[in-house]
């Protein structure tokens, strides 16, 4: 039994003649990548877990504090403010971006003229960064607003619908893409089939194209999800949170975002950072839950097929 | 008869496309255009085509470049540095870590990859304040040097991404090399490597966007007063004189937009490949 599982292993994985002079240079394949992600990630991440227990203003001052962080977190109005602001948004832009993305994908696959430059052109938006587009939209909406003598950072409705358009106008052109490459995926002698069987345009797409577009769905809701969730450059360039409110002696940033708000907690003459890093750690089990959620849905669909 | 209605239909939406597509790159026009108006005619109307009262050349982009205690070709200079020594050191690192771990199939090749995994869930803000305070300790706040933190946050989804690539290379090449007497070195770049082309190219794609667009990463790690970047400049602008002077962040904005769309047109398939071999991975 145990030679067996050795010698399969020894096929799938390592030949002998390759694997140990590989395995002996480690310190040149391995090692700089590992040093850098000790130095970028593993070590700022084991100490940020850390720190959110902590009261500090810098890593060096450190003071144990228990859960005192966390608590304050979540009583924080600013932050709950934002999470829900963040959640209803990330819910509106999936939907817009992917009913939006889906029928522009459609349209485009049905052999019509010109149908590359149209996703060209659909696509560049999202070549260009996020504080370059929010101060292009700024400018735009600005320009619309200013002849009802408002503008868009006056108005929490005016900042939500402009993120959301400045979104889409981005985005859209990302998901297209992988739309087009699930509905050119779809094997045409079932479409065949649908057209010898009579079926009528709207019953090929409703019965036959968009249950096979089950996998480019799931990749692009979550995407679009966690894209929602994380977003900062953005709302930072758009709106910066405004405008602000008064409530209760606490100022809400009525269209400030999670990312936004964690990073507020930071630079704003924080006296204890702890509750910024409490928060981060919040958000991060957030995006990773959505992101372990996305495992499993794509796990499952593989295995219906 | 019926084929005719459906040439009918055909024309229809290419034109309906033709006009969305129109609209769609309208915001760019909008910024080309104002990039030539005044200050005072951006402010009365941004959506009017610059007339010969309005118009004033390039009086925008020169003021634009020198305006300030900054210059802006110095951002520009260290957005293309970073982004190419990023991007290199990225592709040569992850490359060679992502072959050791899926040809040494021991318990730390499996460990660095799970971790690797791991870390592209994590987003940013989780590790921002730590890591600026690390890399301001370590040394590494210089645009020559921001290169490492770029290879450390951005190697998960690079290790990934090669490793499901090497993955389906045929042992028997490498184990060819061996027999000929190339060392694992030799046969990295000379053999392997070659073959990565593909992968190269998409891992390098996602890697060019997200660190010539990135504010966030660059904005806590670099010192600020002495480097920054193209998106740290704009809205540094917008924070100072950019309310004062519209008709010369226009000119920055289209002059940072421009090496992006000629990057695109230029590569328009790979990068579109690229970009949807990343998005599966999520």
């Amino acid at each position: 039994m145990k030679i067996r599982k050795k010698s399969r292993d020894a096929a799938a994985l390592n030949s002998w003649l390759v694997r140990r002079p590989i395995q002996r240079m480690v310190w040149l394949f391995l090692l700089p990548t590992f040093a850098a992600f000790c130095i970028g990630f593993l070590y700022p991440f084991l100490q940020g877990i850390y720190l959110s227990f902590c009261k500090f203003r810098l890593t060096s001052d450190a003071q144990w504090a228990g859960l005192s962080n966390y608590k304050t977190a979540f009583t924080d109005p600013s932050f709950l403010h934002a999470f829900w602001y963040t959640a209803l948004f990330a819910v509106v832009s999936l939907l817009l971006i992917n009913v939006l993305a889906f029928t522009v994908a459609y349209a485009l696959t049905q052999k019509m003229r010109g149908a590359n430059l149209f996703r060209t052109v659909f696509f560049m938006p999202n070549l260009i960064g996020g504080i370059v587009l929010g101060y292009i939209w700024s400018m735009i909406f600005d320009g619309i607003l200013i002849r009802f003598n408002t503008s868009v950072v006056m108005e929490t409705e005016y900042g939500f619908w402009g993120l959301i358009i400045l979104l889409c106008w981005q985005q859209i052109g990302y998901m297209m893409i992988i739309y087009i490459a699930g509905l050119q995926a779809i094997p045409e002698d079932m479409m065949e089939a649908a057209r010898i069987d009579g079926a009528s345009s709207w019953d090929t797409l409703i019965h036959v194209t968009i249950p096979n577009m089950m996998p480019s769905f799931t990749i692009c809701t979550f995407l679009s999800l966690t894209n929602g969730f994380k977003l900062y450059d953005q709302n930072l360039a758009l709106t910066e949170g405004r405008p602000f409110i008064q409530e209760g002696g606490e100022i809400i940033k009525t269209t400030e975002m999670l990312a936004l708000n964690i990073v507020n907690a930071f630079t704003s003459q924080a006296t204890n950072r702890g509750v910024g890093q409490a928060k981060a750690v919040i958000f991060f089990v957030v995006v990773a839950a959505i992101s372990l959620l996305q495992l499993n849905a794509t796990r499952s669909k593989e295995v219906q097929q | 008869m019926k084929l005719k209605k459906k040439d009918k239909n055909k024309t229809a939406l290419t034109v309906i496309f033709a006009i969305i597509a129109v609209v769609y790159l309208l915001p760019i026009f909008l910024v080309l255009m104002n990039s030539f108006k005044s200050n005072a005619a951006i402010n009365l109307n941004p959506f009017a085509i610059p007339d010969g009262e309005s118009f004033v050349g390039w009086a925008n982009y020169i003021k634009g470049m020198t305006f300030g205690n900054y210059p802006f070709f110095k951002s520009v200079l260290y957005s293309v540095i970073i982004t190419v020594m990023s991007v290199a050191l990225i592709l040569i690192c992850t490359s060679m870590a992502a072959w050791y771990i899926s040809r040494v199939g021991s318990t730390i090749s499996k460990t660095v990859y799970f971790l690797c995994v791991f870390s592209m869930v994590v987003p940013f803000q989780m590790v921002m304040f730590t890591l600026s305070r690390t890399a301001d300790s370590l040394g590494l706040n210089k645009p020559w040097t921001i290169p490492i933190i770029y290879l450390g946050f951005g190697a998960g989804l690079a290790v990934f991404m090669f490793v499901g690539f090497v993955k389906s290379i045929p042992l028997e090449i490498e184990e060819a090399a061996a027999i000929d007497g190339c060392g694992p070195v030799r046969t990295f770049f000379l053999v392997v490597l070659p073959m990565l082309k593909p992968t190269l190219i998409s891992v390098g794609v996602l890697e060019i966007m997200w660190v010539w667009n990135d504010y966030l990463l660059p904005y806590l790690v670099l010192d600020r007063t002495e480097y920054m970047t193209i998106p740290i400049h704009i809205q540094y602008l917008k924070g100072s004189f950019g309310s004062v002077d519209l008709g010369a962040t226009m000119a920055l904005i289209l002059l940072s937009i421009v090496p992006v769309i000629v990057f695109y047109l230029t590569c328009q398939k790979h990068i579109i490949k690229g970009v949807a071999a990343g998005a599966v991975k999520g």
